[in-house]
C-alpha cells in the first residue's frame, strides 16, 4: 500500500474529509501468562508500554486489543479498566494486542488546522512575489503532497516516497471532488464530506494511482 | 451537450430538448408559486447562484486554468472556455468600459431560450436570470465581486441577448494563502 491517507481541508482550515488508506503494519498480538513481562504505564488516554521490548512489541506502542476485543481509551470493550483486567492473574492467559496508536480523529482535525496555517508560511517565506504555499513536505517515511485549488479548499495525499503520479492523483482527487461530493445537491459546501459515492470513487482512484505509479521516478 | 472526453469516462450526451424543457419547467413552477416577476427573477439569481458556487470547481477541476490575472484574462475563460463548456455556445465580448472594468458578452443564440415566447403578463420577467446567478456565483468562489444583469434580450423583441458583466472589487477576506 504505498498511498497512506487523504485528507481534504475547507477553505477556512478545517477538516472536511478524511481517509486512511493503509494497513499498518507495526501491530503485534501475542498470548502471554501471569505475571506480565511488560511494564505497562497510562498515558494520555491510552495504556503503553513503558519497558520491556520484546518481539516486535516496542516501547511507546499502545494496547490496542484485548483476547480480540478493541480497547477504547484506558478501558476494555466492556468497561473493565485495562490495568486493573491485567493485574488480576484469573484473567490470564490474554492475548493482547500492540500497537502504534492511530491518530483520533480530534488529533486529525487539530493536525489539519495546523497544516492549513503552515502552508502559508511557505508562501510568505519566499523570496520570490506570488509563490504557492507549502507543495511537498517530505520525511523518511513518508511524502506529503499538497494541491491547493483556485478556491481555496487544498487536497492533501500522504505517500510512500517513491510513488509517482501524486499530481495527477490530487488532479484526479479534484475532479472526484467537484462530481460526487458539490454535485450532490444535499452536500452543504465547506462542511464534512460524508457521500458514499465519494469515499467508493475515491479508492478506487488510490488503487488505480497505486497500480499505476510505483516504479515511475518520484514525482 | 457532452462530458469533456478528456475525462476518461464514457461522454454522456443528454438532449438539449430535456435541458430546455427541464429549464422552462422550472422558471414557469417559479411563476406560479411566486406571483410576481421581481420575486421570480430574485429566486432565479439566488439558484444560479448556488449552481455557481459549486459549478467553479468542476469547471477548475476539468479545464486546468490558471488564476486570471485581469478583467480581461477573466471575460475571455468565461466567453471561450466556460461557456462553449458548459452551453456549447461561444458569446462574444464587446463594449468595454473605458476603466476596463465592464464588458458585455452577446449571445447570438440562447439555448436555454429555443422554442420560448414569453406572454405579456410576464413582460419584466428575466427568463435567463439563472446565467446571471452562476456567474456570480461562480466568480465569488474565485474572490472577484460582480455585478451581472442582462440589458438585451431577445425574449423581449431584441436582436441579440446581452449579458453586461461589471468588476465592483476583488474580494480580500479568506484568500487562499499565496494569493496575497
Amino acid at each position: 500500500m504505498a498511498i497512506f491517507s487523504v485528507y481534504v481541508v475547507n477553505k477556512a482550515g478545517g477538516l472536511i474529509y478524511q481517509l486512511d488508506h493503509y494497513v499498518p503494519r507495526s501491530d503485534t498480538e501475542k498470548t502471554f501468562s501471569f505475571p506480565l513481562d511488560l511494564v505497562l504505564r497510562p498515558r494520555d488516554e491510552r495504556v503503553v508500554v513503558a519497558f520491556g521490548q520484546r518481539d516486535g512489541i516496542r516501547v511507546g506502542h499502545a494496547v490496542l486489543a484485548i483476547n480480540g476485543a478493541e480497547v477504547s481509551g484506558r478501558c476494555t470493550a466492556d468497561g473493565k479498566d485495562v490495568l486493573e483486567f491485567l493485574s488480576n492473574p484469573a484473567n490470564y492467559p490474554v492475548s493482547i494486542r500492540f500497537g502504534r496508536h492511530r491518530l483520533s480523529s480530534n488529533e486529525k482535525l487539530m493536525l489539519a488546522s495546523m497544516f492549513h496555517s503552515l502552508f502559508a508560511i511557505g508562501s510568505q517565506l519566499s523570496p520570490e512575489v506570488g509563490s504557492s504555499g507549502i507543495e511537498m513536505l517530505e520525511t523518511d517515511t513518508f511524502k506529503l503532497h499538497c494541491f491547493q485549488t483556485l478556491t481555496g479548499i487544498k487536497f492533501v495525499v500522504l505517500a510512500d516516497p517513491r510513488q509517482a503520479g501524486i499530481d495527477s492523483l490530487l488532479r484526479k482527487i479534484y475532479e472526484i471532488y467537484s462530481d460526487f461530493a458539490l454535485k450532490n445537491p444535499f452536500y452543504s459546501l465547506e462542511m464534512p464530506i460524508r457521500c458514499e459515492l465519494f469515499d467508493q470513487n475515491l479508492k478506487l482512484a488510490l488503487e488505480v494511482a497505486e497500480k499505476a505509479g510505483s516504479f515511475g521516478p518520484g514525482s | 451537450m457532452s462530458r469533456q472526453a478528456g475525462r476518461g469516462t464514457e461522454s454522456k450526451k443528454m438532449n438539449s430538448e430535456l435541458f430546455t424543457l427541464t429549464y422552462g419547467a422550472l422558471v414557469t413552477q417559479l411563476c406560479k408559486d411566486y406571483e410576481n416577476d421581481e420575486d421570480v427573477n430574485k429566486q432565479l439569481d439566488k439558484m444560479g447562484y448556488n449552481i455557481g458556487v459549486r459549478l467553479i470547481e468542476d469547471f477548475l477541476a476539468r479545464s486546468n486554468v490558471g488564476r486570471c490575472h485581469d478583467f480581461r484574462e477573466t471575460a475571455d475563460v468565461i466567453a471561450k472556455i466556460a461557456f462553449k463548456m458548459y452551453l456549447g455556445i461561444t458569446p462574444s465580448i464587446t463594449n468595454w468600459s473605458p476603466g476596463g472594468d465592464e464588458f458585455s458578452l452577446i449571445l447570438e443564440n440562447n439555448p436555454l431560450v429555443d422554442f420560448v415566447e414569453l406572454p405579456d403578463n410576464h413582460s419584466t420577467l428575466i427568463y435567463s436570470n439563472l446565467l446571471c446567478g452562476v456567474l456570480r456565483g461562480a466568480l465569488e468562489m474565485v474572490q472577484m465581486a460582480v455585478d451581472v444583469k442582462f440589458v438585451q434580450d431577445t425574449l423581449k423583441g431584441d436582436s441579440v441577448t446581452e449579458i453586461r458583466m461589471k468588476f465592483i472589487r476583488r474580494i480580500e477576506d479568506n484568500l487562499p494563502a499565496g494569493e496575497e
